[in-house]
């Protein structure tokens, strides 16, 4: 057995570390990445611990395969408590530090406590230091970055870092690795913020064991060219995710406006992806990654002339286009890279700032609100000022800052109904009405509104229902409008992208947006050979399950019930006002979404309530909270600088 | 002379490190990118990515530098370090002019490009073809059209 990889358990408020192994046993239960991370903290945090507090704790982990040359292998996950829903709080992140961190000698940190001044924690090859961080306080995620590497002397370390709208606190702060690469949801870089936490650097040159490596590279080049060569992928490659637009928009299903409308019409035609391509400098990857679905991007004329970034993504042309009725790449270029130097999460931010200009349109904020700031739809140096001001949290921003419910105390209970989330979470500039399965994966998401936990993308394709039994294993009906069936396609799909995330495996090379991409059963030989460990299709999937349940008891923990799974009301009220026919006069249904919702918690064993049986847990193996940190007092000194 | 050697077109390198994984997989049985023999020198703060490697030279100044004859061409034109013979001495790793004789952390000695039996792995897994198998006057072939085609477009653009 080659896992012998490591987790460290650092106490900030102490400053002592404590190192172990990670028994196979757990790996077996629930692999890696997003998995383990939520084994340990659904077993440590107390439920009433404070998001923001000293006993919330941060978890880092690289994914199983992480570092492996296949399916975008290369992805971290970040979770604590989330400041936005007082529930899991969890982000997978790419980019180029899961690998170093394995590399750095751990596959896990988990960090709790409050250090008493800005630190970072560097781990380098098996070693922990907590250095001060006093002198990087108030970079951005780019300067802190490169002055970590300067100052360790070492190019190739790769930091997590966070920017101005963590360090202060801003709910849904993010947290960065080079350019573009973030843990962006869940306002982990809030969490990191309040501990004082301004990165965690890692670097190294340790050997990761492999178990078999001549049958790993030759089943990582078969499966990876199999999931390069769906039509997916390879527009993908070329046009990245604004491809998604070009169909959302024609369609009808990206929130315009605040989700007033469905989409911009005619007007949005200049947000095609192909209008991306004349800032295009070269497509760029994660580590282990054959996909490259990132552009190099450079401003070359005009106002913004000479910014040479990362993105934007398909999200990004909500938050920073339609969500606020601009139709301008050149725009969300820019308002994506100051987001990414911010630190903040541009999906969140997007949509919160939707919401602010609606309620300005309706009267609830005024100019004396913004400092004669007028939030009308298309006002560009609003957008990017009032996005501003809610890092720098300074007048309204500081209100907007503290998130949708807080935020309502001071704009009046009613302009809640304007605020498109679920759990508090904002939602992504996609409009679910007109399509039930994705309505029903954003309101049962354990982090709260959000399309990467359980969207069913190839839903929208209408496939036969024999191919559709055959990814399922269950008769699926094939009209995306329909609700029947859809609570057990979702329930697949949680399984699925839990075990992706555990793997530390990119959702764009399984099945999300293309029914040929890998799925369960390809990633087993992938696990045989790298670790050793043997797991069957149906192994596999109950590992997906038993993470899913451990992070939806954590929530029950918290508070959360059936009463958190739906989706906005505005879905329920008001009827969609554009697009194709088939999407033009959609709103959901009551009955029929909480028969949906229904089917969906007895596919997972859980009561009307939402709540997992006992029967359930028995049968995943799950047992109460534990507290089973590792005593600190046994703990070595870290090196301290 | 046919003999095929790594070509390497940074322009098409993404930086996704798939080369240098499974190199040090291949060779040594781990993953550990700071032991492979091709290295992709990468900021994505400056905006570059450029895959280095062993260019298999004629005259090559690391084998003319060693002292204990550890090198051997096989009958590929491949220069190979015989790793019973090597002293780690990395006289190589200073003659080389391109700085892409690397040195292994764990066993002190150097790291050159051996062209895997004729089949390089990293080549294999380079998914745009920033890295290829091919001999030097088809690189030089390829090199020429892709300038030549710069300069056209630059004409283009001027002309507009």
């Amino acid at each position: 057995m080659v896992l012998k990889r490591k987790v460290a358990f650092v106490d900030l408020t102490k400053e002592k570390a404590v190192v172990e192994e990670i028994p196979v046993e757990l790996r077996k239960m629930h692999l890696g990445g997003r998995g383990l991370n939520w084994y340990y903290l659904y077993n440590n945090i107390p439920p009433d611990a404070d998001p923001l507090g000293e006993e919330n704790i941060l978890a880092v982990g690289s994914g199983l395969l992480s570092g492996f040359p296949a399916l975008g292998a290369g992805r971290a996950q970040i979770s604590a408590k989330s400041p936005i829903t007082g529930g899991v709080g969890d982000s997978n992140m790419g980019g180029a530090f899961a690998p170093q961190l394995k590399y750095a000698g751990f596959d896990h940190i988990i960090v709790k406590g409050r250090a008493k001044r800005p630190v970072y924690i560097l781990v380098k090859d098996g070693e922990i230091e907590i250095r001060g961080a006093e002198h990087l306080w108030g970079m951005d995620t780019h300067e802190t970055q490169k002055a970590i590497r300067e100052e360790i002397e070492d190019d190739r370390a790769e930091s997590m870092v966070i920017g101005r709208a963590g360090e202060n606190r801003v709910v849904f702060a993010n947290v960065m690795n080079g350019i573009k690469n973030s843990g962006g949801r869940s306002g982990l870089g809030a969490v990191m913020g309040s501990k004082n936490l301004k990165a965690i650097a890692a670097s190294g040159s340790i050997d990761v064991e492999v178990h078999d490596p001549e049958n790993l590279l030759r089943y990582a080049l078969e499966v990876d060219e199999r999931a390069r060569s769906t039509k997916w992928a390879k527009t993908l490659g070329r046009l990245g995710t604004p491809l998604l637009y070009d169909v959302s928009y024609t369609t009808g299903f990206i929130g315009t406006m605040n989700w007033q409308y469905n989409t911009p019409g005619e007007d949005g035609s200049p947000l095609e992806a192909e209008n991306l391509e004349k800032f295009g400098v070269k497509m760029v990857a994660c580590i282990g990654c054959s996909v490259h679905c990132r552009h190099r991007v450079k401003i070359r004329e005009g106002k913004n002339a000479g910014l040479t970034t990362e993105g934007p993504e398909y999200a990004a042309a909500g938050a920073f286009g339609t969500g606020v009725g601009i139709y301008d790449w050149e725009f969300v270029i820019k308002g994506n890279a100051e987001c990414n130097r911010w630190g903040v999460d541009i999906i969140s931010m997007g949509t919160t700032v939707a919401w602010a200009f609606e309620l300005f349109q309706r009267g609830y904020i005024t100019e004396k609100d913004t400092f004669g700031l007028k939030l009308e739809w298309g006002n560009e140096e609003a957008v990017l000022e009032l996005a501003r001001m809610i890092v720098e949290r300074e007048g309204i921003g500081n209100i907007l800052a503290e998130g949708f419910r807080k935020a309502a105390e001071h704009f009046g209970e009613e302009t809640l109904y304007y605020a498109n989330q679920t759990k508090n979470h904002p939602n992504l500039l996609t409009d679910e009405r007109g399509i039930p399965s994705f309505a029903l994966g954003i309101a049962t998401s354990t982090r709260g509104a959000d399309h990467l936990r359980s969207r069913p993308g190839i839903d929208l394709f209408q496939l036969p229902e024999d191919v559709l039994e055959s990814i399922y294993g269950h008769k699926i009906v094939s009209d995306f409008t329909a609700y029947e069936t859809k609570g057990i396609m979702v329930w697949w799909h949680e399984l699925l992208y839990n075990i992706v995330d555990s793997l530390g495996i990119c959702k764009f090379q399984t099945v999300f947006n293309s029914a040929n991409s890998p799925k369960f059963e390809d990633y087993i030989p992938l696990i045989k050979y790298a670790t050793g460990i043997e797991l069957t299709k149906q192994q596999l999937m109950e590992i997906g399950e038993r993470n899913y349940t451990i992070e939806r008891l954590f929530n029950v923990m918290n508070g959360f019930s059936r009463k958190d799974d739906y989706p906005p009301e505005r879905y329920f009220r008001e009827e969609t006002k554009r697009g194709l026919p088939f999407m033009k006069g959609r709103k959901l249904d009551r009955e029929r979404y909480e028969r949906m919702l229904d089917e969906y918690y007895r596919q997972h064993g859980w009561d009307e309530n939402g709540v997992p049986k006992e029967e359930t847990l028995t049968r995943l193996g799950i047992e109460r909270p534990r507290m089973n940190f590792p005593e600190i007092e046994r703990a070595v000194d870290v090196r301290k600088r | 002379m046919s003999e095929k050697i790594l070509a390497v077109f940074p322009e098409l390198c993404t930086g996704c490190r798939d080369c240098e994984i499974v190199c040090s997989l291949r060779h040594l049985g781990v993953i550990n990118p700071e032991r492979s023999r091709i290295r992709v020198l990468r900021d994505v703060f400056e905006g570059f990515e450029l895959p280095l490697v062993c260019l298999q030279c004629e005259d090559a100044p690391c084998m003319n530098s060693c002292r204990v004859e550890a090198f051997f061409v096989d009958e590929r034109n491949a220069k190979i370090i015989d790793y019973e013979k090597c002293i780690a001495c990395r006289r190589c790793i200073i003659a080389c002019p391109f700085g892409v004789n690397f040195l292994d952390p764990v066993t002190k000695k150097p790291l050159k490009c051996d062209l895997c039996e004729g089949d390089p792995e990293c080549v294999k897994f380079c998914s745009t073809g920033a890295v290829r198998y091919m001999t030097a006057e088809e690189y030089n072939r390829e090199k020429v059209k892709l300038s030549s085609e710069k300069y056209i477009e630059a004409i283009k653009q001027e002309e507009r």
